[in-house]
């Protein structure tokens, strides 16, 4: 007889019942006051209800109509703005740009993240005038990396096009449909960079220096030695940061594009964060611009319950 | 299995003003245990980590066996240590933790599998082999620590203060098991403590450290007996032994206003610090007079503090025996310990001196 | 372990090279004429132009309207990032001392609300968020730039963290002096909370200053535009066939990065730790 818990409805039931439980009270000792902590807390409710899920809720409920271009009102149409989006081969088009933007992204600036930490973290000299160096970046907005990155791609005055020429490459951002995601994904890496690199370095140097000198004697050679005994221990860290990179690429590096796209989207690449904002402020179409939304909305919640699913079974290691 | 020998080491910090370490000469015998013990900062684990290579060596030479291993790394060195807060990968099972060394040094599986196998019997570790440190208590986890520089057979163990972080009696019971282990392995050992108990009970031989130097290499009951200085004297033993200012006189020592026999003709005069163990002292019916300031009762004995014409003194009496405010204290002749007081040093008396010159331990 | 390697300093250079350059290019470039970076490239070398270009950008009423300066842009910006960062602040030490520090009825449900923001971007939402704000008239209004912001959670997970890991013993040594809820959040968790507040000050006004799709859809009126979105406009009334004011678009770059990352490299410990102390 098969392990009830271990069925799909088991599992799933057992989730939830995780998924909803109430979180371990946050401290041992605390003021029994039935009227006190709703007046802390009425402040930020207020924000979240009016910013959040009023504008939360409109926006699913509008992705079920579609407005009149005229202005009259809007029809119920039921799902045929989700079935309109995800049918479209434009839709698919942009999805499946999205998704290599996404992975090479994340891939990109977590792997340069990791390398760099890797090595300020052995360095003994010289190892906080990098960080300094390198966690700058991080302040930088994503709208003027934007710019600088359109700048040194530009036609008359780039850098980077007359390096690539030397190459025979001849870049044209802007025009070009795979020179533009070329540098839209080299800038929003170049961005992220400092992000990964900070987590990354204080979970190497959070790391107890006695665990590091057993893994020295235990261990002669530096790499093999990293990768068994050093890296696990940052597991916890490399997932939230996976999580992290991904939704930047999905939603932060919104501003790149619409640096580099300016709102012409005619042959250039975009994300379907740029899409739902094109669709919704340049094309007026509510309906559809909000089923994508509820359709990103759904992505981000699959990534984010994964993340704390996950999190909660890498207990933190004591 | 092997000696070691540390000859004229010393270590500078890179900047810093004066070396932290001086002059260390000490030749570990194989098979011995030798504890380095002193107050923090004396140098104990610098030295121990100098051996393992964990620090770099300023001056000096320590060789492991025959080998010279000033420049070799840790992981070759052929040691293993076992570290205060146990350094057990958080990531690996218990058995994991153990296997790893042997991994790495590419021995074959059934050799491991058969090693790792013995330490969990000769630890206790049976049950816990598949768990993670996380889900053991610090005495279990020490053992694993200890597990894991048991299957290396290693020429060496290194200890660095392992039982600091356990609770008083866990630190008693796992002192005899580390004792045990080491005689039935007869592995060389060398173990760092600040707990003088600790050193007297676990060494073969004790070197005791302060501020960088070696004050004094032996057996305990030798250190006990001989403290070769006043630091010596006053660290090992519990309670610290009583050093008091007194005056040579020809055949006797002048204790503030009062006088006891030292039993023999000491060479010099003047000034000197005395030296008299708690349970050396006995009320008698003359003797130094004695006034109680308060006393510590530890149900096997008690401990009397108090002052003799102003100067602290603290004795170990017979919980039976009657306590009066004011008693009478003798000493036998032969258990005093005279020690210059400038510089510390044991003052040795001959039965006959030619010289006037008190001549230093 | 004290040995210098090499080979890591190089990989360590080259990174923060590739990390740096763009900025220094920046800055260097933004000191030049236009003529003189259409002709010869982005610059390396700081040029002759600085200061008048950087006027130029600051005081030149610019834009459609000819009513908005560089220099109104910046404080727009700042009051944008310190706006937020205030309020910020005092929005979510509110609601994590209430979360961490009382037992109430559907004290769990209120958690719940509050971390379900930390599922959804503001991206996904624009549309109603922007016509949310044009039904309470907020349009083109600070109240209107900083407040809907604020309806995240990242503050209240923060301070929550912090307020776990400050000891039990506290609060229950308070009792017993005495003091009630109010009294103990003042006298005792704002003191100990200085440098968290401090640390998440930096990334919120950060945060804040960075912003660019919000401003973008709230404000029409050029009065009140960020640099953000001035970049964006010189962006837009590029077309044309005369030379680019490169120049002047690097300068308000520069403008435009220089605060944050001053801030994040001046105050970079505190910034670290209020980064990375808080995501356990």
């Amino acid at each position: 007889m098969t392990d009830v818990t271990q069925t799909a409805p088991g599992l799933i039931r057992r989730w939830i019942a995780r998924a909803t439980a109430r979180p371990e009270p946050a401290k041992r000792v605390q003021f029994d006051r039935p009227l006190l902590p709703w007046l802390f807390l009425a402040p930020q409710l207020a924000v979240i209800f009016v910013f959040f899920y009023w504008p939360s809720a409109q926006a699913i409920s509008s992705s079920f109509y579609i407005e009149d271009p005229f202005g009259f009102g809007s029809t119920f149409v039921g799902f045929d703005n989700y079935t309109d989006a995800l049918g479209s081969a434009e839709y698919r088009h942009i999805a499946g740009f999205t998704a290599i933007f996404t992975v090479l992204v994340t891939a990109f600036s977590l792997g340069l993240g990791l390398l760099l930490a890797v090595k300020a973290d052995q360095v003994i000299r010289a190892r906080s005038t990098y960080r300094t160096a390198l966690i700058s970046v991080y302040a930088i907005a994503p709208p003027v990396a934007g710019l600088i990155g359109m700048m040194l791609f530009d036609q008359h005055i780039g850098p980077f096009v007359k390096l690539a020429a030397c190459f025979g490459w001849e870049l044209k951002v802007g025009l070009n449909y795979f020179d533009t995601a070329f540098a839209m994904i080299l800038v929003s890496v170049w961005k992220q960079v400092p992000y990964n690199f900070i987590f990354i370095l204080s979970g190497l140097q959070g790391i107890p220096q006695s665990v590091r000198e057993a893994a020295l004697i235990d261990c002669k050679n530096g790499a093999r030695r990293f990768f068994t005994a050093i890296l696990p221990l940052l597991a916890p860290t490399a997932f939230f940061l996976l999580i992290i990179n991904i939704t930047y690429a999905l939603f932060d590096t919104f501003a790149v594009i619409d640096v580099m796209v300016k709102d012409k989207a005619a042959n250039n690449p975009i994300t379907l964060v740029y899409k739902v904002y094109l669709d919704g402020f340049r094309g007026n179409d509510i309906g559809g611009s909000s089923a994508q939304s509820v359709i990103l909305m759904l992505v981000v919640l699959v990534l984010t319950l994964v993340q704390f699913r996950w999190l909660e079974r890498r207990v933190h290691y004591g | 299995m092997a000696s070691i020998t540390i000859s004229d080491v010393s270590k500078t910090y890179p900047g810093a003003a004066a070396p932290s370490i001086t002059d260390i000469n000490l030749t570990i015998q194989d098979g011995e245990f030798i504890v380095l013990v002193g107050p923090s900062g004396c140098g104990k684990s610098t030295l121990l980590r100098m051996v393992a290579g964990l620090e770099e060596i300023t001056a000096g030479e320590v060789k492991i066996g025959d080998r010279v291993v000033n420049k070799v790394d840790p992981a070759d060195r052929d040691i293993a240590m076992v570290f205060q807060n146990y350094a057990l990968y958080p990531h690996m099972t218990v058995r994991e933790n153990m296997a790893y060394g042997l991994k790495n040094r590419k021995t074959p599986k059934a050799e491991i599998e058969a090693r790792v196998a013995e330490a969990a019997r000769m630890l206790e570790l049976g049950p816990y082999l598949d768990r993670k440190p996380r889900a053991l208590s610090g005495g279990q986890r020490q053992r694993v620590a200890m597990g894991r520089a048991v299957v290396r057979q290693p020429a060496a163990f290194l200890f660095d203060e392992p039982l600091s972080n356990l609770d008083a009696k866990l630190r008693v019971s796992m002192r005899g098991e580390i004792r045990r282990l080491q005689k039935r392995l007869a592995t060389t050992s060398l173990y760092v403590t600040h707990d003088q108990l600790e050193a007297m009970t676990l060494a073969d031989r004790l070197v005791v450290l302060n501020a960088g130097r070696i004050e004094q290499v032996g057996a305990p009951l030798e250190i006990y007996h001989r403290p070769a200085t006043t630091f010596v004297a006053s660290f090992i033993g519990s309670p610290a032994m009583n050093l008091l200012d007194a005056e040579i006189d020809g055949r006797s020592l002048r204790i503030g206003a009062h006088v006891i026999d030292a039993g023999r003709n000491m060479a010099g005069q003047g000034a000197i610090t005395l030296g008299i163990r708690a349970e050396d002292l006995h009320p008698s019916a003359t003797g130094l007079p004695f006034k109680v300031d308060f006393v510590e009762e530890l149900g096997a004995q008690r401990l009397v503090h108090g002052l003799i014409d102003g100067q602290a003194l603290v004795l170990t009496l017979d919980p039976q025996l009657p306590l009066q405010d004011e008693m009478r204290l003798s000493v036998n002749s032969d258990k005093l310990h005279l020690f210059d007081t400038i510089s510390g040093k044991r003052l040795e008396h001959p039965k006959t001196v030619a010289s006037g010159i008190p001549v230093p331990a | 372990m004290n040995r210098i390697r090499p080979l890591d300093h190089l990989i360590l250079i080259l990174g923060t090279l590739f990390m740096v350059m763009p900025v220094v290019v920046a800055i260097m470039t933004s000191t030049h004429t236009a003529v003189e970076i259409h002709t010869g490239g982005l610059q390396l070398l700081p040029g002759n132009d600085g200061y008048d270009t950087y006027h130029t950008v600051l005081t030149r009423q610019g834009g459609f309207t000819g009513q908005v300066t560089g220099a109104r842009m910046v404080m727009n910006s700042l009051i944008l990032g310190i706006g937020f960062a205030v309020g910020k602040i005092v929005l979510s030490m509110a609601a994590a001392y209430a979360l961490v520090y009382f037992r109430f009825r559907f004290a769990t449900l209120m958690f719940w609300v509050i971390f379900t923001t930390l599922l959804l971007p503001l991206e996904v939402r624009i549309m109603p968020s922007y016509h949310v704000m044009s039904q309470l008239g907020l349009l083109n209004s600070y109240t209107g730039l900083i407040v809907p912001l604020l309806a995240s959670a990242t503050g209240t997970f923060y301070f929550r963290q912090f307020f776990k890991s400050i000891p039990d013993e506290l609060l229950e040594a308070a009792r017993i002096d005495g003091a009630g809820p109010v009294k103990f959040f003042i006298d005792v968790i704002l003191p100990l909370s200085k440098t968290m507040m401090a640390a998440i000050f930096i990334i919120m006004f950060v945060y804040g200053w960075n912003q660019y799709l919000w401003p973008m859809l709230m404000t029409t009126d050029e009065r009140f535009f960020t640099l953000m979105r001035g970049i964006k406009q010189i962006l837009q009334v590029w077309v044309g066939s005369q030379i680019p004011d490169y120049n002047e678009a690097f300068a308000l770059a520069v403008l435009a990065l220089l605060p944050p990352v001053l801030v994040v490299v001046v105050f970079q410990r505190w910034f670290i730790k209020g980064l990375t102390e808080s995501d356990k």
